[in-house]
């Protein structure tokens, strides 16, 4: 009898386990991002994946890191043009057109079928939708967005008699403000800038701080065309390297890396970067700081976004990128995105993740992180186009030129106009 | 020993190539051929998503003649293999000079000289990043102390090339200097003495004796030099990205940014077998020609 | 035999100290990353020598990414790269330096070839032979490109060729197959250029990048590079505090391997006669 029972048992344990291996033919799902700001990311987004993976039995999102933007995409397009993509990857959201000209990705509309779905698309800040749309079609979801702000040092505002809690609200404010922040030794060299805006890596964006206060835009939403010799996009750079001239900002062109550093060891007593620096500032900075919204001109503010989407992969087997459909969607929905934004310092996705209990205690304790959110009405989509890396480099180039001398800025902004012509014209 | 001496020979013919095959499957494997595919794809088009690469012939080579970044990437090559192959190669044979001595310290000094070889760039290339950072920097602590101006070293067209420089002649010195210590090592003393004899100076000693003797040593740490000055750009990538305004674009910078920022693969193509080419002729003129110039036992 | 060789040719005071501040000069920024990786950020500008010492950095780049595994990963890497380029190029050499051979200066043109092509530009040609080999995400797929090493071949043909015939022919009398002489004679006597070559293989290998990145993609085939790369935070800025920590972790072991066996390198580098 008892051997009777302990062979029932064992068979019955047998069966199940085949059942569960069966079971155990997990759907694997390969998922790229890249790490662009500081803090332990990766483990962050582990655990996002478990979480996700819990809950969704059968499927494994595995998340790859895959370096810096740039490497991201090196890796991700070197897959794809192998056969073997990976399900989904985040990139930068002005890759569209890239991955769009390499027929590398799906429209997120192919996967968008209830009403529930629809209304999550919907979600979304128009914003940061302005660089996931094209054509009539989307065809990336915001996930690791940022604006540019500016980040003012409040201990020498109240040095130069500013006051600390106003910060510059347009340019002409902007520039008497810089020159009342720097300060000079005794032989004429300059100790503290009163402005510094960083101009390599990401000039083009900077100058967008500038461009988009004046009124004008650098490209289409087709991305098509460019609009480089604009004479408002001349005058906001003018203003730049007027700066310059003035002596309230550095000469020459200036580090993006090194900013946030000089802002600590008050080399620059204001400094316009990207949000993503907030919980590096807040960690570093040792005295008290402010963050504001970019200045106005003609325009109220207005800070164009950046930062990175999710994209899914045409070439991936369909049921991969139906499942990466379901964790891009799952990742911000709005408790998880608040929670992306408390653990990374990026913008959280949609206004319903900033309604969280969680994220509206935090912006109570913490005023700076909701600036960038509150930038958003008036901010732009990030320059972007078809030969996008192309047309963006002629565009630093140009600005290079432009900080350092070599070229007057209309003639800088001419030839880079001229040369983005060239690039584009197959894509009219 | 047995049968003919041609089958002696093709016999020994197909052992030497028994021997050479699985090194030279492998090269041809994951270089020659990829290097091949590179050629081939120099005279078509860049395939775009949906759209085919086409037959387009010399298009790409036509493209980077006019291409004044690519003109710049040259100059700025050349300037940098002008400078960075007699530094490197002056100092590692004046370290190897000076450590091959009995000094105090030889042995810290020379573990100084070498560290540099065994950083990796990406950390090593962050740390100058500091030394050149305006105002605060090491260098500008430096300058400031001695009074002199603050300068934007990486950010100013005319001295983002030689900050540049001075990186690789730091890293590679020490390592080419292994070499020519382990050479003079290997001079006989005696010959040391009979010039000290004979009352010669220091620098005929060095000019007469000890240079013709290292000549193996500089032709083997010139090849390495020559191709390090075109390999060499992984500090780019941290220190300027090529700028400002293309002041810092080394031709396999300009390559990488062509070949996978820009996905122009056929553009890329065509810049690939320029500089391989080039380099190619380099070596080759070197070692078959020189080759024969140096002795041997 | 007692001439004073130190005194007459040897190092002056001025040649001590010229020396010495080189030295100082090139350690620089090892000194440097020592410094900034002790100490909190806000002295990483700054040299106070009173700043309070601590191991955080290093604590929070352990925690950034499982530097452990990388470890390990990039010591296999490494070996099994060395083990690779060394049986290989010892045959390959053998047969330029001791056979005659139709074709054999295009073989060793076409070897040569391999000393100008870096493999970073065939990135995407060789990602697609391993997808196809079906290697891709394995530390083999980081080594095959370059287990054949043209510099190895070029060595160690040079060192062979330097090599008296006589001694080969002794061992031949003595009954040796060609294979036998190779290993009884020409290896033993080449072994600095063994070590010579080890210590470039590895120290490269141990520093590569871009290959290892877009090849791997799970914690269980990256090496440390890659690892590392994590501190270079695009958005944030340079810390440089952490970046330092972490590279002085992942560089400690060449570094101490050097300096306790810098004795042995350079002696073997002499006994090379690469000359």
């Amino acid at each position: 009898m008892q051997r009777k029972t302990f062979l029932k048992t064992l068979s019955a344990a047998a069966l199940a386990a085949c059942a569960t291996g069966a079971l155990a033919q997990t759907l694997e799902v390969p998922f790229y991002y890249p790490v662009a700001v500081g803090g332990p990311i990766t483990k962050v987004i582990d655990g996002y994946a478990e979480a996700f993976n819990k809950a969704h039995p059968g499927v494994k999102v595995t998340p790859i890191y895959a370096g810096t933007y740039q490497e991201t995409i090196v890796k991700a397009l070197t897959a794809h043009k192998s056969g073997k993509p990976p399900a989904t990857s985040v990139l930068l959201s002005t890759d569209m057109f890239t991955l769009i000209d390499e027929d590398a990705i799906a429209p997120i509309d192919d996967f968008v079928k209830t009403d529930a779905d629809k209304a999550w698309l919907k979600g979304f800040y128009p914003a940061f939708m302005a660089n996931s749309q094209t054509g009539g079609k989307t065809w990336g979801i915001p996930f690791q967005r940022s604006t540019v702000v500016m980040y003012y040092n409040k201990e020498a505002f109240k040095e130069a008699g500013l006051d600390p809690n106003k910060a510059p609200a347009n340019w002409k404010e902007l520039k008497e403000a810089a020159r009342k922040l720097t300060k000079k030794d005794a032989s004429g060299n300059v100790t503290q800038y009163g402005i510094q805006i960083p101009s390599t890596g990401f000039a083009y964006w900077m100058l967008q701080t500038l461009t988009t206060p004046n009124d004008v835009l650098l490209a289409n939403e087709a991305g098509t065309k460019v609009t480089f010799d604009n004479p408002k996009v001349i005058e906001a750079l003018d203003f730049w390297v007027n700066l310059a001239k003035d002596g309230v900002h550095p000469k020459g062109v200036v580090e993006w890396g090194t900013t946030p550093k000089d802002f600590f060891e008050k080399k620059a007593a204001i400094i316009i970067t990207t949000t993503g620096n907030l919980t590096n500032v807040k960690a570093n900075a040792k005295f008290d700081f402010g963050v504001a919204q970019i200045a106005g001109n003609v325009r109220k503010g207005g800070s164009p976004t950046g930062g990175g989407n999710f994209y899914i992969f045409k070439k991936a087997p369909k049921e991969q990128q139906q499942a990466a459909f379901e964790f891009a969607k799952w990742i911000t929905q709005p408790g998880n995105a608040a929670q992306w934004s408390m653990d990374s310092g990026y913008v959280a996705v949609s206004p319903a993740a900033y309604d969280t209990p969680a994220l509206k205690k935090y912006g109570q304790e913490f005023p700076p992180a909701l600036v960038a959110r509150d930038q958003l009405p008036v901010s732009v989509a990030e320059f972007s186009t078809h030969e996008n890396q192309r047309v963006t480099k002629v565009l630093n180039d140009a600005i290079q030129a432009a900080l350092n001398g070599t070229k007057t800025s209309a003639q800088a902004l001419k030839d880079a106009q001229r040369e983005a012509d060239r690039i584009l014209r197959s894509y009219k | 020993m047995n049968a003919s001496p041609n089958a002696g020979a093709s016999q020994r013919a197909v052992h030497a190539w028994l021997l050479l095959l699985p090194a030279l499957a492998l090269l041809v494997a994951f270089t020659h051929w990829p290097a091949v595919a590179t050629l081939i794809d120099s005279f078509f088009s860049t395939p775009r998503g949906a759209r085919p690469a086409e037959w387009v012939g010399l298009e790409n080579y036509a493209v980077m003649v006019d291409d004044p970044v690519f003109w710049q990437a040259v100059r700025n090559n050349l300037w940098f293999a002008g400078a960075t192959i007699p530094l490197s190669i002056g100092l590692a044979l004046l370290m190897a000079l000076w450590v091959n001595e009995r000094m105090a310290g030889r042995t810290l000094v020379r573990m100084a000289y070498f560290t540099p070889t065994v950083l990796p760039m990406i950390a090593v290339a962050n740390i100058w990043l500091f030394f050149y950072t305006p105002q605060y920097g090491l260098l500008e602590q430096f300058t400031g102390a001695l009074g002199m101006p603050s300068r934007n070293w990486l950010g100013d067209p005319s001295t983002a090339l030689a900050c540049v420089t001075v990186v690789a002649v730091w890293k590679e010195a020490g390592f080419f200097m292994i070499f020519y210590l382990a050479a003079l090592q290997t001079l006989n003393p005696s010959l040391k003495e009979a010039a000290a004899i004979e009352g010669a100076s220091r620098w005929y000693f060095f000019r007469r004796v000890q240079w013709p003797l290292l000549m193996p040593t500089t032709l083997f740490v010139l090849i390495n030099a020559v191709i390090n000055a075109f390999r060499l750009v992984d500090h780019i990538f941290i220190l300027t990205r090529g700028g400002p305004d293309n002041a810092t674009t080394l031709l396999l910078y300009h390559l990488y940014e062509v070949g996978f920022k820009f996905w122009d693969t056929g553009y890329a193509a065509a810049i690939t077998v320029v500089l391989v080419v080039v380099l190619a002729s380099v070596a080759l003129i070197q070692f078959f020609v020189l080759d024969k110039r140096v002795h041997y036992k | 035999m007692k001439a004073p060789t130190n005194t007459i040719y040897g190092a002056t005071w001025l040649d001590t100290l010229a020396a010495w501040v080189l030295a100082v000069l090139w350690i620089l920024p090892l000194a440097y990353a020592v410094w900034t990786a002790f100490h909190p950020a806000e002295y990483a500008t700054r040299f106070d020598l009173a700043a309070p010492w601590t191991l955080d950095n290093f604590r929070h780049a352990w925690e950034a990414a499982p530097f452990a595994r990388y470890f390990l990963n990039t010591v296999l890497l490494v070996a099994i790269i060395l083990a690779a380029q060394l049986v290989l190029s010892t045959l390959a050499a053998y047969a330029f330096a001791r056979y005659e051979f139709r074709g054999k200066n295009v073989a060793f043109a076409l070897v040569l070839v391999q000393l100008m092509i870096m493999p970073d530009i065939l990135l995407v040609e060789n990602y697609k032979t391993m997808g196809r080999l079906g290697l891709v995400d394995t530390l083999t797929a980081i080594g095959l490109p370059y287990f054949a090493s043209a510099f190895a071949i070029f060595l160690l043909r040079q060192t062979f060729m330097g090599i008296p015939k006589e001694l080969d022919e002794a061992a031949r009398v003595e009954g040796a197959s060609a294979l036998q002489v190779l290993w009884r004679v020409y290896v033993p006597l080449a072994r600095p250029v063994y070590t010579a070559f080890a210590l470039v293989s590895v120290s490269f290998h141990w520093n590569n990048f871009l290959w290892p990145l877009i090849i791997t993609n799970s914690v269980e085939s990256r090496p440390l590079t890659v690892g590392l790369q994590v501190f270079s935070s695009v958005e944030q800025g340079v810390e440089w505090s952490i970046i330092t920590a972490a590279t002085l972790m992942s560089t400690a072991p060449l570094l101490i391997g050097f300096i306790l066996f810098q004795r042995q390198f350079v002696q073997s580098f002499m006994r090379a006669g690469i000359k």
